[in-house]
Formats: C-alpha cells, sequence, structure tokens
C-alpha cells in the first residue's frame, strides 16, 4: 500500500485533471492575470513606478530571482519617493491562493474580506499572477448564469 | 505501514493499474477527485476495503494534504 501523503491538494495544484462535479470549473489560476507587472527588491521605486502606470496597472508584485513573491505595492506605496528602494516601500507577506482554489470560493472570499486583489502563487510561493475581485466575481456570475440557463434548459425538456 | 510516495510516483502507479482511494467524506469525493478513484472514506475503510478493493494491485490511498 502507498500512501500520497500531499493528497489532493497537491494533485489540483500541479493543474493535473480529476472528476466530480467541480472538475472543469474555473480556478483561481485560469482567472488570475498572468500580464501582472514586477519588480525586484532593489529597484528603485521610480523605474517601477513608471513601468506600472505605463502598463495600465495600479499594483505591483514584488518578487525574487525564483519568481517567489516578496510583496505587492499597490497605490499607496506605489506613491513613495522615487528615490526608495522597492524593498524598504513595500507590503511585504501579502496574502496569496494557491491556483486550484474554485472561483466561486475565491470570490465570496475576496469579498468576505473586501480584497481588491491577490497573487496566486504555486505552492512554493511562485507567482502565478493576480487574482482581481472584479475578474472573480464577473465569472462566478457567468457561471451562475450558465448553470441557471442549462436547469432552465433541462427544466423545458 | 504504507510508503509515502510523490505526484510522479503515483502517476506511474496509475499508469500501471493501481487502485487509487480517497479517504475523505462522500461530499469531497463528490466534488472531486482524482481520475478514477474508489471512494472509501476512513470510517468504512476497515470493513470494505477486502470487498471493494483487488488485493492482487497496488493501493494508493489519499486525503486532502499531509496536515
Amino acid at each position: 500500500m502507498y500512501d500520497y501523503a500531499a493528497g489532493k491538494q497537491d494533485w489540483l495544484a500541479a493543474g493535473l485533471p480529476s472528476e466530480g462535479t467541480l472538475a472543469g470549473l474555473p480556478r483561481a489560476g485560469d482567472v488570475a492575470r498572468k500580464d501582472v507587472p514586477t519588480c525586484r527588491l532593489d529597484e528603485r521605486m521610480g523605474e517601477v513606478k513608471e513601468r506600472v502606470r505605463s502598463g495600465g496597472w495600479e499594483v505591483c508584485v514584488v518578487v525574487n530571482q525564483e519568481n517567489v513573491v516578496m510583496g505587492l505595492l499597490r497605490s499607496k506605496e506605489l506613491g513613495s519617493d522615487d528615490d526608495a528602494q522597492v524593498e524598504h516601500a513595500m507590503r511585504p507577506g501579502p496574502s496569496t491562493f494557491r491556483p486550484h482554489v474554485p472561483i466561486h470560493e475565491m470570490a465570496e472570499y475576496m469579498s468576505r474580506h473586501d480584497l481588491p486583489r491577490s497573487p496566486v502563487t504555486t505552492s512554493n510561493g511562485r507567482l502565478v499572477g493576480i487574482l482581481l475581485r472584479d475578474d472573480a466575481e464577473r465569472v462566478t456570475h457567468e457561471l451562475h448564469q450558465a448553470m441557471h440557463e442549462h436547469h432552465e434548459g433541462t427544466s423545458d425538456a | 505501514m504504507p510508503r509515502e510516495i510523490d505526484r510522479v510516483e503515483v502517476q506511474r502507479l496509475m499508469e500501471a493499474g493501481a487502485q487509487v482511494v480517497e479517504v475523505l467524506p462522500p461530499a469531497e469525493f463528490e466534488e472531486e477527485h482524482l481520475p478514477g478513484a474508489i471512494s472509501l472514506p476512513l470510517r468504512r475503510i476497515e470493513s470494505q476495503a477486502r470487498d471493494r478493493l483487488d488485493a492482487t494491485k497496488p493501493v494508493i490511498v489519499y486525503c486532502f494534504d499531509s496536515a
């Protein structure tokens, strides 16, 4: 007998196929925006701000050389002095979520905790993307609508 | 004593015909489980394992995580 100790969480986090009523539904990793700007701890805020704002973003994820999330620069931190180093300006250790969490659970959690955005990372902390609450809520709404329409269609048949 | 294995070995054993057993409650199994897994919740494992599992094939058990 063998013990897969890391379990279902490890399997789903790796994006491997699954079966069941939730299988195939969108997850945090599917909806997270992969084009979020990133910066390094030793960069100056001036250069980072320019890069972030020119892309139309109001957030930047601070990562190390292995792409592990170290912190976040939100609007407030992006207002820091241009000469400040990212390491000193960032908000360290943001809450992160794993890519396999179903999107409806993310939408509910983000709404309940008033989280406008959250980095999505692998179990070893590497950045996958950033999940915006608006995106999570929109996709959840679309899912509910599709399920409702499917149910109506089935009832009519 | 079961031998602890990782995801890669799970995939290899699955391809070789191993039986995969989820020991979580049935509601969690219904929501999502590994492909081809059998639901055998912990409280039923002793009474049902003999009837539901093939003793000639390897068995992999799993729950949600290692916690």
